[in-house]
């Protein structure tokens, strides 16, 4: 099976955000760049896969030259083959990002996709049914237990107060969450092995965001809250707090 | 071109989710500024119950595509469904609640209608004739506004976030049916788990109540559970930080922040837990959030409106009793 993984580079999650001087994007200064958390278990799935059936995996992202960091990462971890799309001076959207990752997949073989539940910076979560639906193929999002049976995937996801268990025939989009698996480390050998895999760069497809950023803020700051010593006067003062400001008693 | 405003609802079971209430109020707010009718369009089988609640949500018109064939949800056999109904219309706007539903079909109908989608907004804008939305981004560390420049503008509305509306008005109801045979729909659900009854759902309780590494055993999560149940049934769920997930502790669909749920309670209460940044990402925009931690330099009385620098151990049980003795009042 020829496996596509799409992967995002993204800031740590534990970055402090500051807004960039033109008001609209984050200030990169200091922030360190990952791997999108969700996305590990897409790759991680993909090459479990490709262990169980045979087959390629593919990494792709749309994003900087930086981005080979994260590439580089995927092929270290297992990948076969690593393919970068140069954003250019584009703010991509849910939209545009879809169209041109397909626009790709689309010369690539491709029999099945993964995509991680969300990227972490602008936290869409729109990516695996967009590129399902550009495919004409059906995706399960937000996967937390995934099992092939014959030609189809047998797929788990949260629901509000549950579980959902989807079939889902391929070929297939699937959206990883946590619970999946666990994401395997890249070994020493991968990381050297990974050197010398074919990391390609291209142009993206010309299509333009549908929607345009035009501010980032800060959250207002909660007001500052009363911290007490514990003992039991403080537990009847919080009740009261509890019920008054509150007001759920 | 019309000016409709759409809002595909979502009924499971057939009972009506009040988050789509939620989203026909903000669609009506929409309209009061950008005008048009608000369409409400919703897919599934046996939906009278829930089309009877939508006939009075202040809603203009409801079509609901009732059919054996959408019995059981498919993202793809929803989307074309859908699509089939609201293309049609020429909207300028669709909206759906950002729930694990809407999460799966918005963008896949969005991609179906070419358009972009600003998912898990808290308020939506109309400026110089253009539609845009103001959302949470990097976890609810920053906000983003964003104005489209395609039609139809399309959003997910983040749950508890718009009051539902008065629930007067008389909407107009047509059915419609899928072009298409059960032998089309590609993901299908098969089953509906429940978790254990009683339980209220994560992120649709008013109160939640979270225990972290601070309370050095699993089996100590019982004084969370019973701080919990003290609230009355139906009212309180439990959270819990990362580092009991992982350690086993409690399981993943309880995780609260970044890589876990995203909750918005009216009460928040945090025993034993940090404060970790992409924790917070997972409860800051809670009502009101309390924290029991021994630690007085705690990054979590950061964002608190009321700490008790205490022992978890003698601080939850004299507040189980306090509760149930204030709720027995
Ligand atoms: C990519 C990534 C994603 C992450 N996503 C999440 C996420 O979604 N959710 C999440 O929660 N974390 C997440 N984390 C982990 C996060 O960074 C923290 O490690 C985690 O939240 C810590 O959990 P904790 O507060 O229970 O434990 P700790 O940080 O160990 O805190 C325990 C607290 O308990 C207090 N304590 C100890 N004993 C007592 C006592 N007897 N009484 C009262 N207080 C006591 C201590 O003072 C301390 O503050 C993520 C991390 C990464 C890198
Ligand atoms: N620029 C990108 N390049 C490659 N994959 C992406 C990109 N953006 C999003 N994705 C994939 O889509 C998933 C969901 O992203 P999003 O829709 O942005 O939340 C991510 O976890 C990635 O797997």
């Amino acid at each position: 099976m020829d496996i596509i993984v799409c992967v995002k580079r993204v800031p740590a999650t534990d970055t402090q955000v500051k807004v960039a001087p033109d008001g609209t994007s984050l200030d990169p200064a200091g922030v360190e760049f990952v791997l999108n958390p969700y996305d590990e278990f897409a790759v991680e799935e993909a090459l479990k896969t490709r262990e169980a059936k045979g087959g390629t995996v593919t990494a792709i992202t749309l994003g900087p030259a930086e981005a080979q960091k994260e590439l580089r990462t995927c092929l270290a971890m297992g990948a076969d083959k690593a393919i970068l799309i140069k954003t250019g001076d584009r703010v991509h959207d849910g939209y545009s990002t879809a169209e041109i990752l397909v626009a790709q997949i689309k010369q690539l073989p491709h029999d099945l996709v993964f995509c991680g539940r969300q990227a972490v910076d602008g936290d869409n979560s729109q990516a695996a049914p967009r590129i399902a639906a550009l495919l004409g193929w059906p995706c399960v999002t937000d996967v937390t237990e995934l099992a092939l049976e014959g030609d189809a995937y047998v797929a788990h996801r949260d629901i509000e107060g549950g579980r959902e268990v989807v079939r889902c025939p391929l070929p297939a989009v699937i959206s990883t969450n946590k619970g999946l698996n666990e994401p395997r480390y890249a070994s020493l050998k991968g990381i050297m092995a990974a050197k010398k895999k074919p990391l390609e760069e291209v142009e993206a497809a010309d299509v333009a965001p549908a929607t345009a950023v035009v501010s980032l803020s800060l959250p207002p700051a909660r007001p500052e809250g009363r911290i007490v010593e514990g003992g039991a006067d403080a537990v009847a003062a919080l009740v009261d707090a509890i019920k008054n400001e509150a007001k759920v008693l | 071109m019309s000016n409709h405003i759409v809002v595909l609802a979502e009924a499971r079971e057939g009972a009506l989710k009040k988050a789509s209430l939620e989203t026909v109020s903000a669609a009506r707010e929409l309209a009061s500024q950008a005008g048009g009718q608000v369409v409400v369009v919703l897919a599934g089988k046996g939906l009278d119950n829930a089309v009877a609640e939508l006939g009075k949500s202040g809603a203009d018109r409801v079509i609901a595509i009732d059919s054996p064939v959408l019995e059981h949800y498919s993202g793809d056999g929803y989307c074309r469904a859908l699509v089939e109904q609201v293309k049609p219309l020429t909207p300028t706007a669709v909206l759906m609640a950002h729930t694990a539903m809407g999460k799966d079909l918005a963008p896949r109908v969005a991609a179906a209608l070419e358009t972009g989608l600003a998912s898990d907004v808290t308020a939506l804008h109309v400026e110089d004739g253009k539609l845009g939305a103001t959302r949470p981004v990097f976890a609810g560390k920053a906000y983003q506004k964003v104005m489209a420049d395609r039609t139809p503008f399309m959003a997910t509305v983040r749950p508890n976030n718009f009051e539902v509306g008065s629930g007067d008005g008389a909407a107009e109801t047509t059915t419609a049916q899928p072009s298409f045979g059960p032998d089309e729909l590609k993901a299908l659900v098969t089953e509906v788990v429940a978790s254990a009854s009683g339980r209220v759902p994560l992120q649709e309780a008013q109160i939640v109540v979270s225990g972290g590494r601070g309370l050095k055993e699993p089996e100590h999560f019982k004084l969370v559970e019973e701080l919990a149940a003290a609230f009355g049934e139906g009212r309180a769920a439990v959270g819990a930080s990362r580092a009991v997930v992982d350690a086993g502790w409690r399981p993943h669909r309880e995780q609260v922040g970044q890589t876990g749920k995203v909750v918005a309670p009216t009460l928040y209460i945090a025993c034993g837990i940090s404060g970790a940044i992409q924790h917070l990402a997972g409860m800051r925009t809670a009502r009101y959030i309390v924290a029991i931690n021994k630690d007085p330099e705690a990054p979590i009385f950061k964002v608190a409106n009321y700490g008790i620098v205490g022992d978890v151990f003698e601080v939850l049980p004299a507040l189980t009793d306090a509760v149930k003795a204030a709720s027995a009042g």
